[in-house]
């Protein structure tokens, strides 16, 4: 990752690595459980049937708003310019839910369970965060 | 075997709380013990356990071992804890647990930090990679909180304000309160947003401070200078899952932790005189009333409106001011406050005949949750 971009990185570890990756390559992923089937984020067992067995497989991308704030407390410099920003968790189709951000939507516009999609943001030439936008 | 009113808590005392600078984790933290201690008429020598909260304004390893060295003790159990602020009544539940096993005899249980006057910034860390979207510190968590009891329940900001209102009231009452300017649900509404929906008003102060209270069995406490307050029923329950991953936000480990407590004490909510509920924000007093069965799931917001909680209310809550208005200590305080009450200690802020006391701790973002029910 490079050093110049001054927002914080994501907490890459061995097991959200694979996601992190995907979204280099505009793919959302999600874990899911090899044995009983339970769709995740990212988990070194499965929380429901305890099998450490997993495969990647890709989202479909679409999802609806679960809830969100408006941040207006200046915590981070390289967020200042930002203020007034949404923080959003999006509840997937595919059921698990994610941190993210709405883009292309005013924040005063934002409702409970607005269908949003993903909207890659390629922050640097290592760092993509999916945030979510209306679905069209 | 039920633990119900074996042990008791015999001494209880708080420092100074609000902007309190000289003075480091350890020292509000020895300060606090001294005069738990004293309040119980013991001498160092009867302490064998030293428990402690970790304070947030750093990691330090072995921390109850350095309280310990302060304290010029050697104890047979010295542990520290991370529940966050449901730690204070985890330790309470382990030295019942210690001594019941017959490991000590008598145990203190304390935190002290200085957030304040300290290193800036200890609760706006960055919260994994949660921040690379911008979400940091304590107030942004609980707001998703806030927004998600609105969404699906109608509660308002109005709502919420009326618990930082009736908490200001209380640490009016209180000289040791950190704000005691009077505050009107105008003000609250004014404030500015931390986090929308939260308003700078629904949230709690960050303070300096120390608190600590003492544990022994009830047979000894009977033998001690104050009357002893009899530990009826606690339990705990970790919710556990981060905000995106829990399956719910609006029901909180409150519910089955109060459950444990309250089916252990024998009694409901209606026998409750006065509460003390972890309120670091004005949204976790809300649903933990409602987990806890004081109103029903979703109309926590109808049930504290009419100010219920204040001075002169049917539920006295947070009679010192709570973390909203006392001290922003992570709730060591509450059971120390909790404590006061049932001896009849609070001056101005007595609730007068106050027999049962419920005190709260909770901490993360509702990550975790602790129940204790007192008698005197």
């Amino acid at each position: 990752m490079t050093t110049e971009y001054p927002k914080p990185l994501p907490e890459v570890t061995e097991d959200s690595r694979p996601f992190w990756e995907g979204c280099q390559r505009h793919e959302l992923l999600l874990q899911q459980c090899s044995r009983c089937g339970y769709r995740r984020y990212a988990s070194p067992l499965c929380p429901q049937c305890w099998s450490p067995e997993h495969q990647w497989v890709k989202a479909c991308g679409r999802g609806v708003v679960y809830t969100w704030i408006v941040v207006h407390q200046r915590y981070h410099r390289a967020f200042e310019k930002d203020l007034p920003y949404n923080v959003t968790i999006v509840e997937l189709e595919e059921g698990p839910r994610l941190m993210t951000n709405l883009v292309g939507i005013r924040n005063e516009d934002i409702r409970p369970g607005l269908p949003v999609e993903v909207a890659w943001d390629d922050m640097t030439k290592e760092l993509t965060l999916p945030k979510f936008a209306p679905a069209r | 075997m039920s633990l119900k009113d074996k042990y008791c808590i015999v001494g209880a005392a708080t420092t100074k709380f609000g902007r309190v600078p000289g003075v480091s984790p350890l020292g509000f933290t020895a300060e606090a013990v001294r005069l738990a201690v004293e309040d119980a008429g013991l001498k160092k020598g009867d302490i064998d356990a030293v428990l402690c909260k970790y304070p947030p304004t750093g990691f330090r390893s072995l921390w109850a071992h350095k309280v310990s060295q302060a304290l010029g003790i050697q104890p047979k159990i010295a542990a520290t804890v991370d529940q966050a602020g449901a730690t204070n009544i985890g330790l309470v539940q382990y030295a019942m647990m210690a001594i019941d096993a017959g490991l000590i005899t008598t145990a203190v249980c304390t935190y002290g930090d200085n957030p304040l006057s300290g290193p800036p910034g200890t609760y706006a860390a960055p919260r994994g990679s949660d921040a690379a979207f911008g979400l940091f510190g304590a107030p942004s968590g609980y707001a998703m909180i806030a927004q998600r009891h609105m969404i699906e329940y109608g509660t308002t900001s109005r709502q919420l304000g009326a618990i930082a209102v009736a908490n200001r009231a209380w640490a009016c009452k209180n000289p040791n309160a950190h704000m005691r300017e009077p505050m009107t649900i105008e003000d609250h509404q004014l404030s500015r947003y931390v986090a929308w929906p939260l308003h700078l008003l629904d949230c709690c102060l960050v303070s300096d401070g120390g608190a600590a209270v003492v544990v022994t069995s009830a047979a000894r406490a009977r033998e001690l200078r104050k009357p002893p307050v009899y530990i009826m029923g606690i339990g705990q329950h970790h919710i556990a899952w981060e905000l995106p991953q829990r399956p719910t936000l609006t029901t909180s480990g409150a519910k089955i932790s109060g459950e444990l407590a309250f089916k252990m004490a024998g009694i409901t909510p209606r026998d409750v005189d006065v509460c003390e509920i972890y309120d670091c924000f004005t949204i976790t007093p809300l649903v933990t009333l409602e987990d806890y069965g004081f109103c029903a799931k979703g109309e926590g917001g109808p049930f504290v409106e009419d100010g219920k909680t204040g001075p002169g209310g049917s539920l006295p809550m947070n009679t010192s001011g709570g973390l909203l208005s006392e001290s922003g200590m992570a709730g060591m305080q509450l059971v120390v406050e909790a404590v006061r009450q049932l001896r009849g200690e609070c001056g101005e802020r007595q609730v007068n005949g106050a027999e049962i006391a419920l005190v709260s701790g909770q901490g993360g973002i509702m990550h975790t949750h602790a129940t204790m029910v007192l008698r005197r």
